[in-house]
């Protein structure tokens, strides 16, 4: 590593470790991520990813190492509390409730509440529909019919939701595994559009993928994954994806 | 596939919405399906004792009257139910825990009869009836949360011991009320409004704005679409399943002691055939059993759907055992409706 961006990391992650038993899953990994940065997470199934994003997403806790946002040292017990420190991820399954509008999918579990008649609390969809046209038009989104459930959107635009959701509530670090997976082409160059996006408002994005071509369309390093340590870290503009699958592999 | 017209790095303007007017029309008729059952009925019915009679069905305020009350009782479990549906979920101890809260009812109006007035002594045998109807209710929370028992099999066994505990209560018979107000209350009416129905309105609101309008509705809605998704957004799941199952037993719970007020005693078997009409009437009224959708306005429909069958066929003198049938073609019309819908949907999903 070298220090020839100057500004500071907001996520870093320095000699983590997470053994189940005897099972090494992930083994003193480091990796950095500055605002406005895209870096990708690349490996073999088994490799750690899945460990590594559960350990920084609070979901497990690391057996070892530490993990600092903005240079400050974090421990998350729950994905609540990675959520509230600005840490968002983004599940291939969506989480989204396909039965409700956008507003209330991004409000769910945090809805806002009006008073109506000056004493009954109601729930207050008309700031949740105006958010939501904010937020998806914050991402070049524009939807008309704010009130109709997300099932009647397509692939992309559920996941343009999901990103909206993790936007709307300030999430600093978007963690997303395989975005891209489960859509058809267009969608997903209008996803990966998307993480332009965020890269573009400061954001840092941790992306995970198994498509090396969505990965050098999008991401500014590369760090690859193998048995639980890091096989190598490289700067997409220098690198190839045959170097990238040589490192996957272990070549 | 082909849109090859804009490359890698820029911005494909997405597409507006699928919300194309034909579809929202369908959705729209499926959704009021039950409204529109009840009206047909009812012109059904209309004709046929027209014809058959020379009088009006509709028109005549005793038929309604009669309708309303056939239709408090299932209509208060269905509320229930319909929370418990929309979760992905069902009660079926709902039926018994509605006995053992008449019998309840009875025995607590009796004895707090003996030692303080007795409009007092009829709400305290209400309250009590509620209350001891949340006990099976926080058992089937707990079951079903905490320890992972499928809905179907935990109320299933709660069905069982509800069923025991309220005909041991009873002592095996019925339990008279003594109780001049709660005999009023059962059969009293204002303006030929019986309490009844009026009480029952005022509680079906308040359930409608629970579903509709706070946290605790929403988070049912999210849970019954996707527990998962609900789940990461931190709602509290455990928590919500508990409080939902005591809901509905205390749904469950002011229907029987309306019960043992209209019949001034207390069975155990008051909601024996209930249980089944609930869960119809929430199916009639557009919710799907795999959860996620349905409101209450929708199973007040289809409450009305049944009582309208059930009354009006024995009102225009058939046999009462096609009520039986008409029911269950109503049921099975309701969900091929909501099936093609849903198929009508689907198929719009992708672009």
């Amino acid at each position: 590593m070298n220090s020839q961006e100057q500004t500071a990391p907001l996520l870093e992650v320095r000699n983590l470790s997470k053994h189940f038993g005897a099972v090494r899953a992930l083994n003193d990994f480091s990796m950095v991520v500055r605002p406005g940065e895209v870096v990708a997470l690349a490996g073999d199934n088994g490799a750690g990813k899945t460990t590594l994003i559960k350990a920084i997403s609070g979901v497990f806790q690391p057996t070892g190492g530490e993990i600092l946002l903005r240079g400050q040292p974090v421990s998350f017990s729950t994905p609540q509390e990675a959520r509230e420190k600005g840490i968002e991820t983004i599940y291939q399954d969506l989480a989204l409730a396909d039965n409700l509008s956008i507003g209330a999918n991004i409000f769910l579990g945090r809805e806002p509440m009006r008073k109506a008649f000056g004493f009954l609390p109601v729930l207050d969809r008309k700031a949740m529909a105006v958010a939501a046209k904010q937020t998806m038009g914050r991402l070049d989104f524009h939807v008309s019919r704010l009130d109709a459930p997300v099932s009647n959107f397509s692939g992309g635009q559920r996941q343009a939701v999901a990103i909206g959701r993790a936007v709307y509530w300030d999430a600093q670090i978007l963690i997303m595994d395989e975005p891209t997976a489960a859509l058809g082409v267009p969608e997903q160059r209008k996803v990966i559009s998307l993480i332009h996006q965020l890269k573009a408002q400061g954001r840092g994005v941790i992306f995970i993928s198994h498509n090396l071509q969505d990965i050098f369309a999008v991401s500014d390093r590369i760090v690859v994954l193998r048995r639980g340590v890091q096989a190598g870290e490289r700067k997409i503009s220098e690198t190839n994806h045959d170097e990238v699958v040589k490192l996957m592999v272990g070549g | 596939m082909t849109s090859t017209s804009s490359s890698g790095g820029t911005h494909v303007a997405p597409q507006a919405d699928h919300g194309d007017p034909a579809r929202t029309w369908i959705a729209r008729i499926a959704d009021g399906r039950a409204w529109l059952f009840l009206a047909g009925l009812i012109i059904c019915f209309e004709v046929w004792s027209r014809l058959a009679f020379g009088a009006t069905f509709v028109l005549n305020p005793f038929n309604v009257q009669s309708i309303a009350i056939f239709a408090v009782a299932p209509l208060l479990l269905a509320t229930g139910q319909t929370f418990v549906i929309i979760s992905g979920g069902i009660d079926l101890s709902l039926g018994f825990i509605m006995g053992l809260a008449a019998v309840v009812a009875a025995h607590a109006t009796n004895m707090a009869g003996a030692a303080i007035p007795l409009p007092l002594a009829m709400l305290a045998g209400i309250l009590a009836a509620v209350i001891v109807a949340g006990v099976p209710g926080v058992i089937n929370g707990l079951l079903i949360s905490r320890l992972r028992i499928p809905p179907f099999i935990g109320t299933l066994g709660m069905f069982g011991v509800a069923r025991g505990a309220a005909y041991l209560l009873a002592g095996g018979t019925t339990v008279p009320v003594q109780n001049s107000w709660f005999a009023l209350l059962g059969n009293g009416k204002f303006h030929g409004v019986p309490y009844l129905v009026m009480i029952t309105a005022v509680f079906v609101v308040v359930m409608h704005y629970i579903l509709s309008q706070t946290r605790f509705g929403q988070h049912n809605y999210a849970i019954g679409a996707n527990v998962q998704a609900a789940s990461r957004a931190g709602i509290d799941i455990k928590g919500h399943i508990l409080r939902l199952y005591v809901l509905s037993a205390m749904c469950a719970g002011l229907g029987g002691a309306l019960y043992a007020a209209r019949f001034t005693a207390g069975a155990a078997q008051a909601g024996e055939p209930l249980l089944l009409d609930s869960v119809a009437a929430v199916v009639i009224g557009g919710a799907s059993l795999f959860g996620g959708s349905g409101t209450i306005f929708g199973t007040v429909a289809g409450a009305l759907v049944i009582a309208v069958i059930q009354y009006g066929l024995v009102f225009v003198n058939v046999e009462p055992f096609w009520q039986f049938i008409a029911v269950g073609l109503v049921i099975i019309i309701s969900v091929l409706i909501d099936q093609a819908q849903r198929r009508f949907s689907g198929a719009r999903q992708d672009e």
